[in-house]
């Protein structure tokens, strides 16, 4: 078991190069706590695969250095690396039965026969693999060929660190809760490092203490589920996560006051506004409340109301910017006037997609 | 109840499908059935000899002959192009300038009409003026296809290898083409060797286009005529008769047309039986154990 350390890691597919656009990687520093569990969260093609090849050495990174612990693996071949990986589509030898599929990294370490069995069965007891454990693999459904993918990982005990990519994409929506909850419990049971990339904000808030949103190549925010819902320190972050995501508003500022589209709003912070760069302010439609016109706030049209079920979202106009708004289900409103009380409290600037703190007042 | 209308008009449409394959392979197909149940003696007299020509067949020494000849022959040229065209397959680059390359030069031997191939052979390998035949002689090694029925032998299973390979090649490409990435990164991750890669993702993965390469390599071979008649007509002796060749002889050369025709008969009845056998074995391969449910 050991922490993993990646530092100034950048990868290019083109090879080494001047032209930062090459990098599919931009350079990042980053330390993985042994046993913990960690979530990389981003669009398709924001890097997170890239990431993850690398630290099981599948891709040996342009520049940089892979430690594990205080070893550099940097050039270290994957089979010599204690890590498992576990890939969008299930990977099974189909010529094989579950068990020897489940003994096979055993074997190819020379383990001996008396040492795989009772190994292999414990842990497809866990998996709930026992009961096909003598079958061909290949005629299983898909939640079972990708349980049997994640026991390859599991059953070597000097396993480092389980990577996770994408996993549940081919699996039932049913079936995806209860081999998550499956997947949480085998984390704590084993205490192995656990990545894993997904592009789904739910199964990456639930799974992790600690969520990596990546976008462009780049480390936008690490923080905690709450930390990325409450201060989004990008707003890509911002707009990615939550449903719907955060409303991104272009302003002006003058100390504590932001001007949107020429109306003036307070803030709880004060701020010396920037000579060049824009300038935005970032507030989530969950602190944002809708209420009759004439009432103190800031006069609104309602563009459109939709029921989604827990909640309403409205789209609401102030001037020419557009907000989504949470309101509560049993909510009615009269009319295609409102009025927007903000939070302040949770309203964030941004400058240049980058958070600004103030000064307090 | 309203009585479904039944209406047999539809037959007419098949019609012409009937009639085109009556013409092009029924009827023919019975004119040899019919030559193999009767004799003639000219004039377009026939009587009725029952199943005396298929009697014989069965009992002459020359068929067994041609006929383990022919099975040695699609033997050895199986056991050699499978193996060698895997190999050729699993070297072959999978992206960059290699690959049109690599697969038009595959393709070459493939598009050379049979008689042609045949010709470049059977002067490649004389000794007078072929640049096999003579770099050979020159070395001292005593070869000679018109004699010797060894080096005839040599030469046409050369020939078959160089002409059908690729075959093999570009079918087995295709397979190799089609596994995902996944499974060679997690055959790293799982510590495997380069024989357990071949053995446990790749050779599985190529199990079907391996089963289409194999029969369609087993009925050419088989049915091998133009290549050994062009280099060796057969010779020396009776040393490379296949079974076509042998059927020509008897059928064009002594005019033999019963005996021919049940030999046709059989002939095709093998060919079928093999293919059948062949492709029962290959697809049961791997699948023996029931299909299961999911877990």
């Amino acid at each position: 078991m050991a922490s993993i350390t990646l530092k100034d890691v950048a990868h290019s597919y083109r090879g080494e190069s001047q032209n930062p656009a090459d990098f599919a990687l931009k350079k990042l520093n980053l330390t993985w706590r042994d046993g913990g569990a960690y979530a990389l969260l981003g669009p398709s093609g924001c890097g997170k695969t890239t990431l993850l090849n690398i630290i099981s050495g599948l891709l040996i990174p342009t520049r940089g250095q892979v430690l594990f612990k205080d070893q550099d693996v940097t050039r270290l071949p994957t089979e010599q690396r204690n890590i498992a990986q576990i890939f969008q589509f299930p990977v099974i030898y189909d010529t094989m039965t579950v068990f020897e599929n489940l003994a096979f990294p055993l074997k190819n370490r020379g383990r001996t026969s008396k040492e795989i069995e009772p190994r292999v069965i414990e842990l497809a007891k866990m998996l709930g693999l026992e009961k096909d454990l003598y079958g061909k693999a290949q005629h299983l459904t898909a939640d079972a060929k990708q349980k049997i993918s994640l026991g390859r990982g599991l059953i070597r005990k000097s396993v480092n660190a389980i990577l996770f990519d994408e996993p549940l994409t081919v699996i039932d929506p049913q079936l995806k809760w209860q081999l998550r909850s499956q997947l949480k419990f085998l984390h704590k049971k084993f205490k192995f490092t656990m990545i894993y990339v997904t592009h789904d904000q739910t199964e990456a808030l639930t799974f992790a203490d600690e969520v990596i949103v990546m976008y462009g190549g780049a480390i936008v925010q690490i923080g905690t589920p709450e930390a990325l819902f409450e201060r989004p320190e990008h707003t890509f972050v911002g707009y990615f996560i939550g449903s719907p995501g955060m409303n991104i508003l272009p302003c002006a500022l003058k100390g504590n006051k932001a001007m949107i589209d020429g109306i003036e709003i307070s803030l709880n912070q004060s701020y010396t506004p920037p000579s060049t760069g824009k300038i935005e302010l970032g507030i989530r439609p969950e602190h944002l409340r809708l209420e009759e016109p004439g009432r103190d706030g800031l006069p609104v049209k309602v563009l459109k109301i939709d029921d989604i079920g827990r909640h309403k979202i409205a789209r609401v106009a102030l001037n020419t910017c557009q907000l989504n708004v949470i309101m509560p289900e049993m909510t009615t409103l009269t009319g295609d006037m409102g009025t927007l009380v903000i939070d302040t409290d949770h309203a964030n600037i941004y400058l240049d997609e980058h958070l600004v703190t103030g000064e307090t007042l | 109840m309203i009585a479904k209308q039944v209406n047999q008009k539809a037959w007419f449409m098949v019609l012409p499908v009937f009639l085109i394959v009556a013409f092009s392979a029924v009827i023919p197909l019975m004119t040899v059935v019919n030559y193999s149940v009767q004799d003639t003696f000219g004039n377009n007299v026939f009587f009725w000899v029952g199943f005396d020509w298929f009697r014989d067949l069965i009992h002459s020494e020359r068929f067994h002959q041609a006929f383990l000849r022919q099975l040695l022959f699609s033997g050895i040229i199986l056991a050699i192009e499978v193996p060698l065209g895997i190999a050729i397959a699993l070297t072959m680059p999978k992206k960059g300038w290699g690959v049109p390359l690599c697969l038009v030069n595959m393709a070459l031997p493939l598009l050379i009409p049979w008689n042609v191939v045949g010709t470049i052979w059977q002067i490649f390998g004389r000794v007078d003026i072929g640049l096999l035949g003579h770099t050979l002689a020159a070395l001292g090694i005593d070869y000679n296809y018109t004699q010797d029925p060894i080096a005839a032998w040599l030469t046409v299973i050369v020939m078959d290898i160089w002409h059908w390979t690729s075959l093999v090649v570009l079918l087995c490409y295709a397979g190799l083409c089609s596994i995902p990435d996944a499974y060679y990164q997690a055959a790293r991750i799982d510590g495997a060797s380069r024989w357990a890669i071949f053995r446990y993702i790749q050779l599985p993965k190529m199990h079907r286009v391996l089963l289409i390469a194999i029969l369609l390599r087993f009925m050419d071979s088989f049915m091998i005529y133009t290549e050994p008649f062009v280099v060796t007509g057969g010779g020396p002796g009776n040393s490379t008769t296949f079974l076509s060749i042998d059927l020509v002889k008897l059928a064009i050369g002594q005019f033999d047309l019963g005996n021919a025709a049940a030999m046709s008969l059989v002939y095709f009845l093998i060919i079928l039986l093999c293919s059948w056998i062949f492709y029962t074995v290959m697809s049961n391969v791997g699948e023996e154990s029931s299909p299961k449910g999911g877990a």
